[in-house]
């Protein structure tokens, strides 16, 4: 063990199972008597119900019962973050809808049958007739008088007021007294995040022992033991949810759904196994949305491009109702992020919480920031435009400076560490800038349109300090929780809060303990996804599980480690304070022949023949790690696109990233986490967007008409970093699984609009399909635009 | 109606529903779950296996229609415990990350470079049009198409 | 994904498939059923009874017969791109047939069933039509050939009578003659969102034959006379691409079709600029 393994890109571990077909899914189980269910859904966006006739569904061929919401014996499902000082009013969320429905989507019936082709039968025979009420999807109009009303209790539809400001007479002085003032109407369209495994539920309820199991694909399972028993009202000693193999979750997989809730109290109704399974169009349409801002943006500056000032007022749809965390994404996570990678002296962030005709949006991958970012560096751009001043040059003027221990940002967060000028000049030194824009100007003359975008960010992530989390009103905690055991044979066993699903941490945690503990790499287990086994902990999202998951893993394995120098000095009959360790094993000071392994000391502490004295049997410690602080990943990215003025379709040609999320444990996984986030937040400038029409239908509804970025639609991503330790890390590393979410909207959306820039064109609604950028390009010709 | 499927070199009857689709009939007749399903319009791919060698999005067809035809799925590409090239290679290169469209790309994958054995970085894009994958960004999807493609 | 109650049945000749027809009025062919399964997995379509023609060797094939290029209806995608008949007499068609879907689609998903389904969105019609091509349908009582021109109806609507099947599509041999499929693909689907083919005769850079249709922006696959008149006696120079362009944009205003991710405005601005595409392509 000579080598470190840590910052190694071994393979995964995961990976065996995946790649032969071996590893489990929930919807991959079966269970002796199971039964499916389906849920029958409204087909109007609002609309009082005013009959259900379930009578032939009860009677169709493998029908074991159907009930609507008069059957249930439910509590409604919560809303998990109260995000204080907002006026927020949550309305009741029933699982069934009883009365009225207020999106397509909303359920109002449930068949369970012998299996999923007689249940949908049955689901079809159920009549329900509907009073069809006016609807409202947009967020912004959404708020105006005469506007269709979700609930009487709340007016105008707004459920919550936020407001985060760095002293508001200064900003509006900063704004009062700028020399320049750049605004923008941002449309941040609604999103699907689309984990390519839809959503499903097994639910088991053991009658004998009044135990309930919920399998399902949840990327927080303890969250979900705590609200679905809440919910279903089994105390959470017997409630059991297991997160088996889960396949992608974005945010989508973080709620707590009327759909667990509802299997789970129909296998305690019925005594069997109950399965759901969406189907890909049901998952468009009840599944969590992200994003879905209408946003007013303005940012202040001198002539000389020094920014004084940032402010917006974001009207963020929240859909029918609101879903698990919902009212802290658009104002936690994205309006104290308004300063971005930038020393801004005044800044004021305003959000609407606004309900809507809709599916429930919440946490799309980034969540907030990736809003926020793409604000700031869209006003940065503009800014640049209007002062005929080179983006990249206004961008340095107002960088924060390097800073490895606290940054104070003038909204009040406290950044970790950074140095995004290195960040910067690493990316541009991949990439002739210069010689770039020659090239481009060059190209106009020929009727080509090149544009580059470039975004130098900082984000927030590794949620996060639970004395914040109570501050800003997230119903739990945000610490994690490890448990790391050594097995007599010496084997590591490793039992983690957190849920991957995708990410890896099987791997990188092994890793980590590997490292801590010297032992080989293939000794070691990580244990996570099962209530009953892992200890509590507070899910995989936010970019968190290794912040703050590994954290306390560390501090777990180096208890064990000054447990098992404690033990091998006994055995050597040295005092502690001689005992030096190295690889694995051992020493006693100046005697390097005279050691034992940690296998060993684990091996003694195990059998317990002879302990040091008030030493507990065992080598098994565990750790909670609450984080003193979030951490800060940041970094450049640059874009080079070209559009087609004759289609209006772009074409991406380069894209380069450089991120900064300090010391790296396996970069081969760090670069995947890249990848994927960018092929998302590029998603969203190209072609994603959810659309419905006035009466919210959703006409986005299937993978025919939303599109999903391919493969073919992307060059090879050029991939850097630099490395700044976060200070308050034991071990230094930040997040990395949104950045690439976060920072490639921005800088795509802005090489597109550089490359329009001889049309004066400096603003389209996303994504940026060839349609609409052919649009563009036509109103500005028939305005006299190049 | 009686099929008769011989999946991954066993054969199996059953008496299935004309309306069953084969993906089903893998999933739930054969208790052959590593074959996944991503949509409901045969748009991502997750369900790919090969039928007589070629193909196919299981989500597509119906059992019926796999009467007296060869089934391969996931399960049957490793030979003799030894896994596939193309395995191998998303193993290696980091070509996975959820897993989830990963039997069907990898199926896709397989079929692709019997038929192009020395693909182009954009050939090898072009050929997986038929698979989506959210978590992976493509990039070491290709990288393992390429290494599969040398290796084989 | 869980389509409605069907049955199944699996003849064993184009005869006994046109008796089962006739004795089921709720009877539907399946060929490929990579148009159909779909349907029925959203239950948009809820076929009584599924007659499998996939497996009939009767209907499958490419050959030449004189002049004529005879491909079976269930011949699938992947193999009319692979034949080397097809690239070397209807170069066009091995394109539209290589684009479309994807490699699993190809594999499965046949011409015959594509045709007969007729699509507005789907690519081979258009080539099909382009090529001056026939279709050879048959009844319980015969065989009739219809032009593709009097082929394509409405969209989802072609010829066919209930009880006939699509046996094969024919399309004319010329020698020399030149031809091209360009597509602009819409995002999610992969569909046309606007398709253009054409066939050209070229000797020492004058066109004395042009025909051009088009598919995508239009309801069902469609000729465009003015683009052909601007190309044949031309030089195939700028001045007549332009010309050609113009008049299918004109030609296609007025009947093209709009939907969430393109208007008809852009549709028809695009059938111009697809079609120099295509010309060029054909040329190339
Ligand atoms: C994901 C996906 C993407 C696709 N993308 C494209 C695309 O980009 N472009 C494109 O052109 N197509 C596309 N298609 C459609 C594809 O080409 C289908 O294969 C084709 O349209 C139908 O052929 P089939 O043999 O599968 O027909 P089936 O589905 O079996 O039948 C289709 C219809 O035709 C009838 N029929 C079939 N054969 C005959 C016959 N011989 N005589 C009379 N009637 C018959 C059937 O009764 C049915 O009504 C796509 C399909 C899928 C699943
Ligand atoms: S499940 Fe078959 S293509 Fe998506
Ligand atoms: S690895 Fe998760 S969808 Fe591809």
């Amino acid at each position: 063990m000579a080598t470190r393994i840590f910052g190694s890109g071994i393979k995964r571990r995961e990976d065996p199972r995946l790649i032969t077909g071996k590893a489990r899914y929930t919807d991959d189980f079966q269970m002796a008597g199971m039964v499916h269910m389906v849920v029958v859904r409204s087909p109007h966006a609002h609309a009082r119900i005013t009959s259900i006739d379930t009578s032939a569904a009860r009677g169709a061929p493998g029908v074991v019962a159907v009930f609507t919401g008069h059957d249930l014996k439910l509590g409604a499902i919560p809303c998990a973050w109260l995000v204080p000082g907002s006026d927020l009013k949550v309305p009741a969320h029933p699982a069934l809808a009883t009365e009225t429905v207020r999106y397509v989507g909303d359920g109002v019936a449930m068949i369970i049958a012998t299996d999923r082709y007689l249940a949908q039968d049955a689901a079809d025979l159920v009549q329900v007739t509907y009073e069809v009420l006016p609807a409202v999807v947009n967020p912004e109009t959404s708020t105006k008088e005469g506007s269709p009303q979700l609930f009487p209790e709340i007016a105008n539809n707004v459920a919550f007021h936020w407001v985060a400001s760095s002293g508001d007479d200064g900003v509006n002085q900063a704004f009062a007294e700028a020399e320049v003032v750049v605004k923008e109407r941002i449309v941040q369209q609604r999103l699907l995040p689309t984990a390519m495994e839809p959503r499903a539920v097994l639910a088991q309820w053991d009658k004998y022992a009044e135990e309930l199991t919920v399998y399902s694909t949840t990327q927080n399972p303890h969250i979900a033991r705590f609200i679905l028993s809440g919910v279903t009202g089994v105390p959470e000693h017997k409630l059991r949810v297991i997160a088996p193999e889960v396949g992608g979750g974005f945010g989508s997989k973080i709620p707590v759904y009327a759909d667990e809730a509802l299997a789970a109290w129909a296998s305690m109704k019925l005594g069997v196994p109950v399965k759901w399974a969406e189907t890909r169009s049901e998952n468009y349409q009840v599944t969590i949305h992200g994003r879905d801002h209408v946003e007013y943006v303005e940012m202040a500056a001198t002539k000389e491009g020094k920014v004084t000032a940032i402010r917006g007022t974001v009207y963020a749809g929240l859909g029918a109702y609101i879903s698990t965390a919902a009212p802290g994404v658009p104002t936690i996570l994205h309006g104290l992020m308004y300063s971005g990678a930038y020393a801004i002296p005044h800044i004021r962030a305003e959000t609407f919480g606004v309900l809507t005709n809709t599916t429930p949006v919440d946490a799309y991958r980034g969540a907030g920031r990736p809003e926020a970012t793409f604000l700031v560096e869209r006003l940065m751009d503009r800014l640049a435009h209007t002062l005929n001043m080179d983006p990249v040059a206004l961008r340095r003027k107002n960088l924060i400076p390097p800073f490895e221990n606290g940054y104070t940002v003038a909204i009040g967060l406290t950044y970790d560490s950074g140095n995004y000028e290195a960040a910067l000049a690493k990316a541009l030194g991949m990439f002739d800038y210069e010689g770039f824009r020659r090239e481009q100007a060059a190209a106009r003359q020929q009727g080509r349109y090149l544009g580059i975008g470039v975004t130098t960010y900082s984000e927030c992530c590794g949620l996060g300090p639970s004395q914040v989390a109570g501050a800003v009103g997230f119903q739990g905690g945000l610490w994690e929780s490890a448990i790391v055991r050594f097995s007599p044979a010496g084997k590591v066993q490793a039992l983690i809060g957190a849920s991957p699903h995708g990410q890896g941490e099987e791997t990188t945690f092994a890793q980590i303990i590997a490292d801590e503990l010297g032992v080989p790499v293939d000794d070691v287990e990580i244990a996570h996804g099962d209530t009953n086994r892992s200890p509590m902990g507070w899910g995989s999202y936010g970019s968190r599980t290794t912040p703050v998951g590994g954290a306390a893993l560390v501090t777990a394995a180096r208890k064990i480690k000054e447990k098992a120098r404690a033990m091998a000095a006994h055995l050597l009959e040295a005092a502690t304070e001689d005992i030096e360790y190295g690889d694995g094993k051992f020493f006693v000071r100046g005697a390097p022949d005279r050691f034992k392994s940690i296998q060993e000391a684990a091996l003694m502490a195990t059998l317990a023949w002879n302990l040091p004295a008030g030493m507990e049997p065992g080598m098994e410690a565990s750790a909670f790690y609450d984080p003193p602080n979030f951490v800060y990943p940041f970094g450049t990215h640059i874009a080079v696109v070209e559009v087609n003025p004759a289609t209006g379709q772009v074409d991406l040609q380069r894209y380069i990233a450089v991120d900064d999320c300090g010391p790296q444990i396996n970069p081969m996984i760090v670069e995947g986490q890249i990848h994927g986030g960018l092929v998302q937040g590029i998603g969203q400038v190209l072609c994603e967007g959810v659309v419905y029409d006035d009466q919210g239908q959703l006409l986005t509804g299937t993978m025919m008409d939303y599109a999903m970025p391919r493969a073919d639609m992307f060059p090879t991503f050029e991939i850097e970093s630099t490395v700044t330790p976060s200070p308050h890390h034991p071990i230094g590393v930040k997040g990395v699984g949104e950045t690439g979410a976060i920072a490639s909207t921005p800088t795509v959306y802005n090489a597109v609009i550089d490359a329009l820039q001889p049309f004066g064109i400096e603003q389209m609604e996303m994504p940026l399909t060839a349609p609409r950028v052919w649009k563009a390009i036509q109103d500005a010709r028939a305005k006299g635009g190049q | 109606m009686k099929v008769t499927v011989t999946v991954n070199g066993t054969r199996y009857e059953r008496e299935v529903e004309s309306r069953m689709l084969l993906v089903h009939f893998l999933r739930e007749e054969l208790g052959l779950t590593g074959t996944n399903i991503g949509c409901d319009t045969s748009q991502c791919g997750a369900c790919t296996v090969h039928m007589d060698g070629k193909s196919v999005k299981s989500c597509a067809v119906l059992a019926v229609q796999a009467d007296g035809r060869e089934v391969t799925t996931i399960e049957g590409l490793a030979q003799d415990g030894t896994l596939h090239p193309l395995q191998a290679a998303f193993w290696e290169k980091h070509g996975l990350q959820c897993g989830y469209c990963t039997p069907g790309m990898i199926m896709a994958g397989s079929a692709f470079l019997r038929d192009h054995p020395h693909p182009t970085d954009e050939e090898i894009r072009h050929g997986l049009e038929g698979n989506i994958c959210r978590c992976t960004g493509y990039q070491n999807i290709v990288a393992a198409m390429k290494s599969a493609a040398e290796n084989m | 994904m869980r389509p409605a109650q069907t049955t199944y049945q699996r003849p064993t000749s184009v005869a006994e498939a046109l008796q089962i027809l006739a004795a089921h009025e709720g009877a539907k062919l399946l060929a490929g059923g990579h148009s159909l399964i779909p349907a029925m997995n959203q239950r948009l379509a809820t076929p009584e009874l599924l007659v499998d023609i996939g497996r009939l060797d009767e209907l499958k094939g490419i050959s030449v017969s004189g002049n004529t290029l005879v491909i079976g209806a269930a011949t699938p995608h992947a193999q009319v791109t692979a034949s080397p008949n097809v690239r070397a007499h209807a170069r066009a068609l091995a394109q539209a047939c290589g684009m479309l879907a994807d490699p699993q689609v190809r594999n499965w998903g046949t011409i015959g069933g594509n045709i007969a389904h007729a699509d507005p969105a789907s690519d081979p019609p258009t080539v099909v039509l382009a090529a001056g091509g026939k279709l050879r349908l048959q009844s319980a009582t015969g065989q009739r050939v219809v032009d593709a021109n009097d082929f394509f109806l409405d969209l989802f609507t072609t010829a066919l009578q209930p009880g006939e099947i699509l046996r094969s599509i024919e399309l004319p041999i010329v020698v020399d003659r030149r031809s091209a499929y360009v597509k602009m693909p819409h995002p999610a689907s992969r569909y046309a969102v606007v398709g253009v083919a054409v066939f050209l005769d070229v000797a020492n850079g004058y066109c004395s034959h042009a025909s051009v249709a088009i598919g995508g922006a239009v309801p069902k696959a469609t000729r465009s006379p003015g683009a052909e008149r601007a190309l044949q006696g031309s030089h195939l120079d700028d001045a007549a691409l332009a010309a050609a362009a113009a008049a299918i944009s004109a030609e296609v205003s007025g009947m093209a079709m709009s939907d969430l991710y393109a208007s008809a405005e852009y549709r028809t601005a695009m059938a111009g600029v697809i079609l120099q595409q295509a010309v060029r392509a054909a040329l190339a």
